[in-house]
């Protein structure tokens, strides 16, 4: 019970927290949307890096590391470290300006004006929406199953599972169903999103990244101490055959794959929720910390995991039929540790790395819909302020039905992970359309409807290939390559491709639009 | 200590070491390098630790060098709200 009541107090601090920010809300929908752009360097900090990481950075990293070895932290985690700051740098700091400059709130309305194409907002709004979804799929789903294995065994007479056919006791009995664990987590989200807007999703998501960097460090520390210390759990990897392969990179992965892994980052600099929490900065000061801790914080988080994975390839040995790799990091602490505290910080960690990804991305598809469609259609002053946050709580409290009600759904589907990972190759895709909306001033909206169709068209088709077509009998499983590469290096490329080609021979915007957003 | 005075040959500067260290990511060398440093950290996964960390002195020096002022002006000055 000790496990459970840690993750009822977190998730009461979280409240906490929501009607703490809900206090200092000014009632304006600028801040309710952007924070009325006040953010100051640290939060901006945290929140982006809450942001940008997933559940998977502390549980995926670890089974990714288990079944795929070190080279898990070279293909996700140094990449992102070198790319996400440069697109901060790069493309976050010029967003910011000219949101700051001409007062926008989201993607859609700084494209449209840029490329001077109203039509351009509609066709993008449900692209980006179709993009989010998934991607918050992942997160409540993933809540739900983590909860269920955390909990087992604490509530049998509530929720009973049935023996397996063996005659052994269900390993999920009397655990809390993805049902209600997904419920719980989609209410306490929306709470303090719902009432703190922005604020309130920058504040939780700064007090949920220290919670999961702090679980991780400890969670490295007890594992490590209880293997006999770092040198003797080195030394027994060396020793398991089944660990040693994970030493290298030989065998596990392709080298082209290995490089082409660089694309997959570049989705940052489209998602509309980091295009949001970009907008609140309070000066282009603010970004330098993000810019430098970035890289850092990815190795404090990524190494211990990528370490314990490795780890538990010596330790555990090949998992038996039916066995998660998901599961390493849960069975690692409880195998070793034996600390129903641990236990419950380390599932507090979880669901803060889970939880600081979905409000932001609750609060981007509230925020896009009253401005990019609600207010679009009827006129900036149609609405007043807290009728616009009215419209835009409406909105989030129906998205996370939906979410709630498609998790349900979905849950047992087989390819709903890797629909997450679909999900960061279209916003890769559309990424050379807002390098080119602000470094390039002949782009035109011809291009720009060119690379956005382009990066429908490939990635229909490559999704196609890859989750829906039947696979003949015997053929790999893998995840999709195309030339030895991600598929998101071919998407860039026929995106980049199209933007430029049909650029170039479209006529050039007007000098006001010019003028308007180049320095 | 100071940069080179023109801000386009200071953004040139970052832009090649950004591509050596794009290029650096790329560590074929240890590639089969199974060896533990420091008797516990994997070659492979200790090289791109430490590359993470000159990632981060990287940015450290665009921030000090290669700051783009003029935008960061040009936003103050039109702010809209």
């Amino acid at each position: 019970m000790t496990t459970f009541f840690i993750l009822v107090g977190y998730l009461a601090l979280l409240i906490g927290l929501g009607l703490l920010s809900s206090r200092f809300f000014k009632g304006t929908s600028a801040d309710y949307f952007v924070v009325s752009r006040s953010v100051g360097s640290f939060l901006l900090l945290m929140s982006i890096f809450g942001t940008t990481m997933t559940g998977f950075a502390i549980v995926g990293s670890t089974a990714k590391s288990y079944t795929t070895g070190v080279g898990v932290y070279g293909l996700m985690a140094s990449w992102s470290g070198l790319v996400h700051s440069a697109v901060f740098f790069a493309v976050g700091i010029k967003l910011w300006a000219i949101g700051k400059r001409h007062g926008y709130l989201t993607q859609c309305e700084f494209f449209r004006d840029r490329f001077e194409s109203p039509g351009l907002g509609y066709l993008l709004f449900p692209i980006l929406v179709l993009l989010v979804i998934p991607y918050l799929l992942v997160g409540v789903i993933a809540a739900g199953k983590f909860i269920q294995p955390t909990t087992a065994g604490l509530f049998p007479e509530a929720f009973p599972m049935p023996p397996l056919p063996n005659g052994q006791p269900h390993p999920l009995h009397g655990g809390i169903p993805p049902w209600l664990g997904s419920g719980v987590i989609c209410l306490i989200v929306l709470f303090y999103v719902f009432f703190g807007g922005l604020r309130g999703a920058v504040w939780a998501n700064t007090f949920q990244t220290i919670v999961f960097m702090i679980t991780g460090v400890i969670a490295f520390y007890m594992i490590s101490k209880n293997l006999g210390g770092l040198k003797v759990a080195g030394e027994s990897v060396v020793a398991s055959e089944f660990g040693s392969s994970r030493l290298v990179r030989e065998g596990m992965m392709g080298k082209l794959e290995f490089m082409s892994y660089c694309f997959v980052p570049l989705s940052v600099g489209m998602f509309p929720h980091l295009f949001q929490h970009w907008l609140t900065a309070r000066s282009a000061q603010n970004f330098k910390l993000t810019v430098v801790a970035h890289p850092l914080f990815i190795l404090i988080v990524w190494m211990p995991c990528v370490l314990i994975g490795i780890w538990a390839a010596a330790y555990l040995g090949p998992l038996g039929e039916g066995q998660s790799p998901n599961s390493v990091l849960g069975r690692m602490v409880g195998q070793l540790v034996h600390s129903p505290v641990l236990s419950g910080l380390v599932g507090a960690g979880v669901l803060a790395a889970i939880m600081s990804s979905l409000d932001s991305q609750f609060m981007c598809l509230g925020t896009m819909f009253t401005n990019d469609i609600v207010v679009r259609k009827f006129g900036a002053n149609r609405f007043s302020d807290s009728q616009k946050i009215l419209i835009a709580r409406g909105f989030i409290l129906a998205v996370v039905a939906v979410t709630y009600w498609l998790s349900l759904a979905l849950k047992d589907s087989a390819h709903i992970f890797d629909l997450g990972v679909w999900c960061f190759s279209g916003f890769a895709g559309l990424f050379p359309l807002v390098v080119a909306a602000i470094y390039w001033k002949r782009v035109t909206a011809a291009g720009a409807y060119a690379c956005i169709l382009s990066v429908v068209a490939v990635w229909c088709v490559l999704f196609y290939r890859d989750i829906i077509a039947v696979k003949p009998a015997g053929a790999a499983s893998d995840e999709l390559l195309v030339l030895g590469m991600m598929p998101v290096a071919l998407i860039i490329a026929v995106s980049t491709l199209s933007l430029v080609v049909v650029s170039l021979l479209t006529r050039k915007p007007s000098d006001d639009t010019i003028r308007k957003f180049f320095v | 200590m100071r940069g080179p005075d023109s801000p386009e040959m200071t953004a040139k500067i970052a832009i090649a070491v950004f591509v050596v260290l794009f290029l650096l990511h790329q560590d074929s060398w240890n590639w089969d390098n199974g060896k533990l440093w420091f008797g516990f950290l994997p070659a492979g996964l200790g090289y791109h630790a430490a590359y993470s960390v000159v990632v981060a002195l990287f940015w450290a020096a665009v921030n000090r060098f290669a700051w783009p002022h003029a935008v960061e002006a040009w936003a103050e000055e039109g702010e809209k709200d």
